[in-house]
């Protein structure tokens, strides 16, 4: 081995303790506390729930789930279409900020922002996926472009157009895996699309936030085998050539009537969203009166953002532990077929459940505190670190027998771990995100705050939080892809995603 | 292409969305299913006594209602003590109409874990900070505004630097799930809501119990924007009273559920708005 690798094995080493250590120290100073209690009662009828699905009791469930599947089809095609004009434009200054700023805050609060604007409609919707999404699509893409082979773009001879070097010679090479990502996303739109339904509009969340609040969850058993049906099924029928037929149904289903009142936009964005003190006339009083309003909304923001930051960085951690942990069962080398398939069905289950719902049945267990929201987290982060590097894993040609802890500790573990950390990595910043929708649970993350304005009507001070949850979100994704950097790990997930 | 195609599309309906359907909501705060179906009824009631479309719009949030009220997507709208008070602040000219009879005096329950050994009590201040509390809803008037005025008053201190731990559960129901499965001590409940659930056979009395009644306070009414008259006609907005009043087919209360409306006036909600501009939840 040479002193390089050597190297590098000790600094993947040192990193990987540090956040741990880092983690347990972040434990320290959270609250995560078992309450003692008697949850059974409550488990039970969970239990008994999702043994009796109920299929009957939602109202207009067709049209809820078609909702669903319209909203996010709009949706990532509309932000796959700019996210991909944008990428080709992406070394132009400004852009890759702006699409890193949009991309930073969540569905849910642009959805809350929009609401107050469009009110619940069609519009809303469709804008609250499409915007982050096209930021997202717009990085990722970029990416696949760069690093797809270049060679034969190279080779063109000088006098051809743009276009059609780019549609002959560029666009060939990237395609199947721009397809593959748009694929993916699809499953996080309907995910999405899915959840805005917790603020109001009329998808599959509606009416599971309802079944779960009010305890009827044979109702919301039946609610969410219908969702996992949906998400697991989208091989099966979405299929390019089909795309158009499909998109024209989405938009001829969605209701697109609105009530828009440009007066009432100039107004929320001229008087709503601007702090209370400087609203109207300045005047001598301008200054202390901003202090005023400042000083507690900047007490919220600092504990919202270490709150945030801490039970980020557990659930990072917590999700790296089981991903190592649960990978094995997707894998080849561990697990013959039929095993394999019951370990898939349990990551797609873990992995597809809103983490709000998956905090909200260990909150029943362990009582209030940030280890529901950490343990939520963690499950859903690792299902999906254990899927993509269980997949990984499968292309390996092993040299030790197996399967067996020889065989994973010697072998598989070492040489996944570097493709490991790059997807943890990039997965910080969609934890961070996800860190402040769980405010909504009474976590006192930056979420929590920022969900106490909207309810307020104090948008003035929800928005200055979102911009904050914004910031924080750039910073760790700066930190994450400086990380990256040093240790010479991908810097993609497409680079480790084969 | 986008924009070509669809833009037209999307003006010319929201000009034709507009042609008066006269539109209402109602907070979410208990009985969150079937909403449709049970407000639908309703909405046909209307219909048909003031002659024109009427539809009902479900929200998810108080925050949502006020802010389809404020929007002019629902003209009228069920709210709660609290989320009225906020929307005719933000609506000039809008005005409470009916309540509910049960709404003059609405109360908030505060219930307990029975593990805690807690007996109904006078005095909160012999709660032990020891105790974590449950509140409903942000927003909502009797699972948050007048539990939370009750304890600043008797313990002279925020609830959330007198007990351990503070949080809100979201939804009435839902707050006597957590106390009663035993993850937060104490809760506060909207009254008819607990009766609701203690008649369906949803609350285990050994696991939880009621130790104190808030003393009575106006809460949810009817508020109708100060424009209807302009858009329907005038006397519109005495037509809707009247048929608010007159509602008497209990089917139709049930969605409420109430015993029927009477009349009620921007000031009966005085008290609550002094309460929210004392605890700072309006401006």
């Amino acid at each position: 081995m040479s002193g390089a690798s050597n190297n590098t094995g000790r600094r993947l080493k040192r990193l990987s303790f540090g956040f741990v250590l880092l983690a347990c120290l972040g434990l320290l100073f959270t609250d995560i506390e078992v309450v003692t209690s008697e949850p059974w009662g409550e488990l039970a009828r969970i239990g008994i729930g999702l043994l009796t699905p109920d299929f009957l009791a939602t109202e207009e469930l067709g049209k809820a789930l078609l909702n669903t599947l319209a909203f996010a089809l709009v949706g990532v095609v509309i932000g796959n279409g700019a996210g991909f004009l944008l990428a080709l434009v992406f070394h132009w200054p400004g852009v890759r900020q702006t699409c890193a700023f949009v991309r930073a805050i969540h569905e849910i609060f642009w959805a809350l922002l929009f609401l107050q604007v469009f009110g619940l409609s069609t519009l809303t919707g469709v804008l609250a996926i499409a915007l982050p999404y096209t930021g997202i699509f717009a990085k990722v893409y970029a990416e696949i472009l760069e690093e797809s082979d270049q060679r034969p773009w190279r080779c063109l001879p000088p006098a051809t157009g743009w276009l059609s070097g780019f549609v002959y010679a560029r666009l060939p090479r990237a395609f199947q895996n721009l397809k593959h990502y748009s694929l993916y996303r699809l499953e996080c739109a309907i995910r999405s699309s899915a959840v805005l339904g917790f603020i109001g509009l009329p998808t599959l969340g509606f009416h599971l936030e309802t079944a779960f609040n009010q305890g009827l969850y044979s109702q919301a058993a039946a609610l969410l085998y219908l969702f996992f049906l949906m998400v697991a099924s989208i091989r099966l029928w979405m299929r390019l050539p089909l795309l158009p037929v499909y998109l024209l149904a989405a938009i001829g289903w969605l209701p697109w009537s609105l009530h828009f009142s440009s007066e009432l936009w100039v107004h929320f964005v001229t008087w709503d969203l601007v702090p209370a003190p400087l609203r109207g006339e300045w005047g001598s009083q301008t200054l202390s009166s901003l202090g005023r309003w400042l000083t507690p909304l900047g007490e919220h923001a600092l504990l919202g953002a270490a709150n945030t930051l801490i039970l980020s960085l557990v659930a990072l951690v917590g999700s790296g532990l089981l991903a190592l942990g649960l990978f094995p069962l997707v894998s080849r080398l561990f697990f013959r077929l039929p095993g394999r398939s019951l370990g898939n069905a349990l990551l797609i289950v873990l992995r597809t459940i809103p983490e709000l719902i998956l905090a909200f049945v260990f909150l029943l267990v362990l009582g209030p505190s940030m280890l529901p929201a950490i343990l939520a987290l963690a499950l859903h982060n690792g299902a999906i670190i254990a899927h993509l590097i269980g997949r990984q894993s499968d292309s390996l040609k092993p040299l030790l027998p197996g399967p067996g802890s020889g065989r994973y500790f010697y072998e598989v573990l070492p040489r996944i771990y570097r493709p490991f950390l790059a997807f943890l990595f990039y997965r910080w910043e969609v934890i961070m995100r996800e860190t402040a929708i769980l405010g909504i649970l009474g976590v006192y993350t930056l979420g929590f705050y920022i969900d106490s304005a909207f309810e307020a009507l104090r948008f003035d001070q929800a928005f200055l939080l979102i911009l904050m949850t914004a910031l924080l979100n750039l910073c760790i994704d700066a930190l994450s892809r400086a990380l990256r950097r040093r240790l010479r790990l991908a810097d993609t997930p497409q680079q480790v995603n084969p | 292409m986008f924009f070509r195609r669809f833009l037209p599309l999307l003006l010319c309906l929201s000009l034709n969305g507009h042609a008066a359907t006269f539109t209402f909501t109602a907070i979410p705060d208990q009985d969150e299913t079937l909403l449709r179906t049970r407000f639908g009824q309703v909405a046909d009631y209307l219909s048909q006594r003031l002659g024109t479309d009427v539809a009902y719009v479900p929200v998810k949030s108080y925050a949502a209602a006020v802010g389809a009220f404020r929007n002019n997507q629902v003209q009228l709208a069920w709210f709660g003590g609290l989320s009225g008070v906020r929307a005719r602040q933000l609506v000039p000219a809008s005005e409470a109409i009916a309540q509910g009879e049960e709404d003059r005096s609405f109360q908030t329950y505060f219930i307990a874990n029975t593990r805690t050994g807690l007996e109904p009590t006078e005095d909160l201040s012999t709660l032990s900070g020891d105790l974590s509390f449950a509140f409903g809803s942000k927003g909502s008037t009797s699972g948050r505004l007048m539990p939370e005025f009750h304890l600043r008053q008797q313990l002279s201190k925020a609830p959330q630097d007198w007990f351990h731990r503070v949080g809100f559960s979201g939804d009435h129901s839902r707050t006597i799930a957590l106390v009663q499965s035993g993850a937060y001590d104490l809760g506060a409940v909207n009254f008819k809501v607990w009766e609701r659930e203690l008649k369906e056979g949803r609350i285990d009395t050994d696991k939880v119990k009621v130790i104190w009644k808030t003393p009575p306070y106006p809460d949810y009414q009817w508020t109708i924007r100060g424009d209807v008259d302009a858009t329907w006609g005038e006397g519109f907005k005495a037509k809707v009273t009247r048929a608010l009043l007159e509602m008497d087919d209990p089917a139709l209360l049930a969605a409420f559920p109430r015993s029927g409306f009477i009349p009620a006036r921007n000031a009966d909600y005085q008290p609550i708005e002094a309460v929210a501009r004392e605890l700072g939840l309006v401006d």
